[in-house]
C-alpha cells in the first residue's frame, strides 16, 4: 500500500534527513520525500497498520527535524 | 513570503541595523562582546537550537551544526583575545551567521517561487463541477463527488472538470495547459473531451464517461506531482556525498585547529592556537554543503515543470537525466510518424475516362466511390466519404452487394458501380489500368467501363520529417522504425523521412525482440529510447530504457506504460524533450563543479591562512546564491 502526505520542512538537507529517518521505521517499505513538492511518499510493508506507522514516521521525523511537520 | 520567511527577515534586517551601529559605537572589553551578543543571538538563535538539539540526539553533522560551531567558535577566540589584552573581534562570527541565514532566505523564497510558477503552469485541476439541479438552476459540486453519467454543464470560461462526451452545444476549447498546442479545439455533439480544457466559448453539457479520480486531469497532476520522487542519479550522488562530506570537514577542520598547533610545540616553537583555530573556523563556514543540496533537486524540479508547460509530462527526475544521453530512437510507425488515419492519397484517371474533364470527373470518381462504399464498415470506407466531403445520400445507392475480398457493387444513381481491389476488377472482366502507390487501391468502374482508381494511405505527419532531422542535430545516432505494415508502405516512409533502419511485417512480440537486440548494440552510458502511441505498444514501452507515449489524450494505456508522455502527438516534441534534459543536465553539471571547485580552492585557502571569514562567507552563501539562480534557469524552455 502506498500513501502521499503533506508535509511542510524548510530546507532540502532536512527533508533528506526526514526521508533516511522514515525509511528505518519498522512497518515502512519504503519512503520518498519530495522538498520541492513538500510531500512525502510511504509505502508500507504488508499488514502494517498505516495510521501507527506514520505516528512512529512523524515521531522518527521531529527527532531528526524538530521543524518538520506531516499532516497526517 | 510566507509568515515564517518574513519573521526571518525582520530579525535580519533588525541584526544588520545592529551591526551598523555597533560599528560607531566606541565601546570596548567585554562590554562590546555582550553588545555584539544582542544581534548574534536575534539573529542565530534558531540555528543555535538546533545544533543543540542535533547534538542532544546524536544527529551531528549537518549545517546548523557547521555554523553554530563556526560562529560559537568565532566569538569565543573574540573573548579570548580580550582576555589576553587583545582587540577581539566580534563582528565576524555575527556576520557568518547574518549572512548564513541571508542565504537561507533567500533559497526558501526561490524555491517556493518556482514551486509556485511550475503549480501555476499546471493549474488545470478544477474545483467545481455544474450540475443542473430540479429547477433548472446550476449546482457547483465537488468533482469527487461526481457519478459516471452524470451530466454536468460547463460554461464559458470555465475549465472541464471530468472527461466525457458532448450531449449538447458547441463550442472551442483551449487545451494549452495539457498540450503546449494554443490553437483551440472545435467541439460539438458526439465529441469526447478530456478534463483540464477550458471552455472558450458556448455552454457544454457533458455526460461524464469517467470518474473524476481517473479522468485525464487528476491522472495527469498526479504524474507531475509524483515526479519528483524518481530521483536521479544525480540526486543520489549527492545525497551519499553530503553523508560522508559533512563529517569530513568537520574532522579536516579538527585536525587542522589542533595538529599545526601541536607539531609547532613539538618543534619547539610557538604553538599559534588562535591562528590555526580562526583557519579551522574559516574551514567550516566555507564547508557547508547547501549549494549542492538545494541546487540539483530544484534544477530537475525546473526542468520537469518547463517540460510540462511544452505539454512533455516526464514521469522522475531519473528521466529526465536518462534523456540526455539517447543515442538511439526507435519509432513505432502508426499514429507516430504517421497520422494513423487513412486518407486519399491520389486519384488517377484513366487517359479516356468515361466521367468527363479531370477535375470534375475526379469528384465523380469520388462520389460514386463513396456511395458505393457507404455500407461498408471497413475505415477505406470512412476516408472515402471524408475525401468526397459531402452528404451522402442513401436513397441513391441500390442493390448493394458486398464480395468478400474483392469489394462492393452497387447501383448508384442507376448506374452499375464496382468498387474494390484489382481481383474485383479481373473478375467482373473489366479492362483497368494498374496503379503502383504506395497504400491501399480502391479501383471504380462505372457500368462497366474502368474509371479510375483511388490511392488510399495513412499520411505522414506534417512535423515527423523535421522531428527526425532536429534528433539527429541533437545528437541521436540512429532512428529506426518499427512496424507491422507492408515492406513497400514500411519502406516508402522511412526513405521519405530519412531514418537509418525499418523493420517491416512485425508482430507485435517482433517488435520486443528487435528492441532488445537494438538494447544489446548500445554502449553502456547510451539509452534507447522507443516511441509509440501507446496503443498496444505497452511491453516494447517498459522494455526501453525510456517509453515515450505520444497522444496521452484519451490513452490511459499510455500514460501507465510510459516514462515519458508527450500530450500531443507532435513528434517534434521529442527533440524538445532531449533539449530540455540536456539544458538541465548542463545546469546540474555546471552547479555540481563550480560549488565543489569554488568550495575545494577556498578550502585550501583557508587551511593556507589566505582566505579570511568574509572569503568565507562568500564560498557559502555566495555559491549558494550563483547556484540557485542557475537551477532556476531550468524552468525556462525555448520552443
Amino acid at each position: 500500500m502506498k500513501k502521499s502526505y503533506k508535509i511542510e520542512v524548510d530546507c532540502a538537507n532536512c527533508a533528506m534527513k526526514m526521508e533516511e529517518a522514515a525509511k528505518t521505521v519498522e512497518g515502512v517499505k519504503d519512503a520518498v520525500v519530495s522538498f520541492m513538492t513538500q510531500k512525502m511518499n510511504v509505502e508500507f510493508a504488508e499488514g502494517a497498520d498505516d495510521k501507527a506507522v506514520m505516528q512512529a514516521v512523524l515521531k522518527a521525523c521531529k527527532k531528526v527535524e524538530d521543524d518538520c511537520e506531516i499532516y497526517l | 513570503m510566507n509568515k515564517k520567511q518574513k519573521k526571518v527577515l525582520y530579525r535580519i534586517i533588525i541584526a544588520s541595523c545592529m551591526m551598523v551601529a555597533l560599528y560607531f559605537v566606541p565601546v570596548s572589553g567585554m562590554f562590546r562582546f555582550a553588545l555584539y551578543l544582542i544581534p548574534y543571538v536575534i539573529i542565530g538563535y534558531d540555528i543555535l537550537r538546533k545544533a543543540f538539539l542535533g547534538i542532544i540526539r546524536g544527529q551531528v553533522f549537518d549545517e546548523n551544526f557547521l555554523m553554530a560551531v563556526a560562529t560559537v567558535g568565532a566569538m569565543l577566540l573574540g573573548v579570548y583575545e580580550e582576555l589576553t589584552g587583545g582587540d577581539g573581534e566580534f563582528a565576524e562570527g555575527v556576520a557568518v551567521m547574518l549572512f548564513y541565514q541571508i542565504g537561507e532566505l533567500f533559497q526558501a523564497v526561490a524555491v517556493g517561487k518556482s514551486r509556485r510558477n511550475i503549480s501555476a503552469l499546471m493549474d488545470i485541476r478544477p474545483d467545481y463541477a455544474n450540475i443542473e439541479n430540479e429547477s433548472g438552476g446550476l449546482e457547483q459540486v465537488d468533482p469527487d463527488e461526481v457519478a459516471v453519467g452524470t451530466t454536468i454543464v460547463v460554461c464559458p470560461g470555465e475549465k472541464v472538470p471530468i472527461d466525457g462526451c458532448v450531449t449538447e452545444g458547441s463550442s472551442t476549447l483551449n487545451t494549452s495547459a495539457l498540450t503546449g498546442e494554443s490553437v483551440p479545439r472545435e467541439v460539438s455533439v458526439g465529441d469526447q473531451i478530456i478534463s483540464g480544457c477550458v471552455n472558450l466559448s458556448g455552454l457544454l453539457k457533458i455526460q461524464t464517461t469517467k470518474e473524476f479520480g481517473e479522468s485525464t486531469v487528476s491522472k495527469i497532476l498526479d504524474l507531475v506531482e509524483n515526479s519528483s520522487m524518481k530521483k536521479s542519479r544525480s540526486e543520489n550522488f549527492i545525497t551519499k556525498f553530503a553523508k560522508y562530506y559533512t563529517p569530513a570537514v568537520c574532522y579536516g577542520a579538527l585536525a587542522l585547529a589542533i595538529l599545526p598547533p601541536v607539531i609547532n610545540l613539538l618543534l619547539g616553537g610557538p604553538a599559534y592556537w588562535s591562528t590555526w583555530m580562526i583557519r579551522a573556523l574559516t574551514f567550516l563556514v566555507i564547508s557547508c554543503p547547501c549549494a549542492l543540496v538545494i541546487s540539483i533537486p530544484l534544477s530537475f524540479f525546473g526542468g520537469i515543470g518547463g517540460a510540462s508547460s511544452c505539454g512533455i509530462l516526464i514521469k522522475g527526475s531519473n528521466y529526465l537525466e536518462a534523456l540526455a544521453q539517447t543515442s538511439c530512437v526507435v519509432f513505432d510507425k502508426t499514429g507516430t510518424l504517421t497520422k494513423g488515419v487513412f486518407q486519399v492519397t491520389d486519384v488517377q484517371l484513366p487517359t479516356s475516362n468515361p466521367l468527363g474533364e479531370a477535375e470534375e470527373a475526379r469528384q465523380r470518381l469520388l462520389y460514386y466511390a463513396a456511395h458505393a462504399e457507404n455500407y461498408s464498415s471497413h475505415p477505406i470506407s470512412k476516408s472515402l466519404r471524408e475525401a468526397y466531403g459531402e452528404s451522402i445520400d442513401n436513397d441513391k445507392i441500390t442493390d448493394v452487394e458486398e464480395i468478400g475480398g474483392h469489394g462492393v457493387t452497387a447501383k448508384v444513381d442507376g448506374h452499375n458501380v464496382a468498387a474494390g481491389n484489382a481481383k474485383l476488377m479481373q473478375k467482373l472482366k473489366i479492362d483497368y489500368t494498374e496503379c503502383d502507390g504506395i497504400g491501399t487501391v480502391v479501383y471504380v468502374a462505372v457500368d462497366g467501363t474502368f474509371a479510375g482508381a483511388i490511392l488510399i494511405a495513412d499520411v505522414v505527419k506534417e512535423s515527423s520529417k523535421e522531428a527526425i532531422k532536429a534528433l539527429k542535430s541533437s545528437g541521436v545516432k540512429k532512428t529506426v522504425m518499427l512496424t507491422g505494415d507492408a515492406k513497400a508502405v514500411a519502406d516508402y516512409v522511412a526513405g521519405e523521412l530519412g531514418l537509418d533502419e525499418v523493420h517491416s511485417e512485425l508482430l507485435p512480440s517482433d517488435k520486443v525482440n528487435r528492441v532488445e537486440e537494438l538494447l544489446a548494440a548500445q554502449g553502456k552510458r547510451e539509452n534507447l529510447a522507443f516511441v509509440g502511441d501507446g496503443i498496444n505498444d505497452a511491453p516494447v514501452l517498459s522494455r526501453a530504457d525510456i517509453g515515450i507515449a505520444m497522444g496521452a489524450m484519451g490513452s490511459d494505456a499510455a500514460i501507465e506504460a510510459a516514462d515519458i508522455v508527450l500530450m500531443d502527438d507532435n513528434p517534434l516534441k521529442i527533440a524538445l524533450a532531449m533539449r530540455i534534459s540536456r539544458k538541465c543536465l548542463r545546469i546540474v553539471y555546471e552547479n555540481i563543479v563550480f560549488a565543489l571547485g569554488v568550495k575545494g580552492i577556498c578550502l585550501i585557502l583557508g587551511a593556507l591562512g589566505i582566505a579570511n571569514m568574509w572569503m568565507a562567507i562568500f564560498a557559502d552563501v555566495g555559491v549558494m546564491v550563483i547556484a540557485v539562480l542557475n537551477a532556476i534557469r531550468c524552468l525556462k524552455v525555448k520552443m
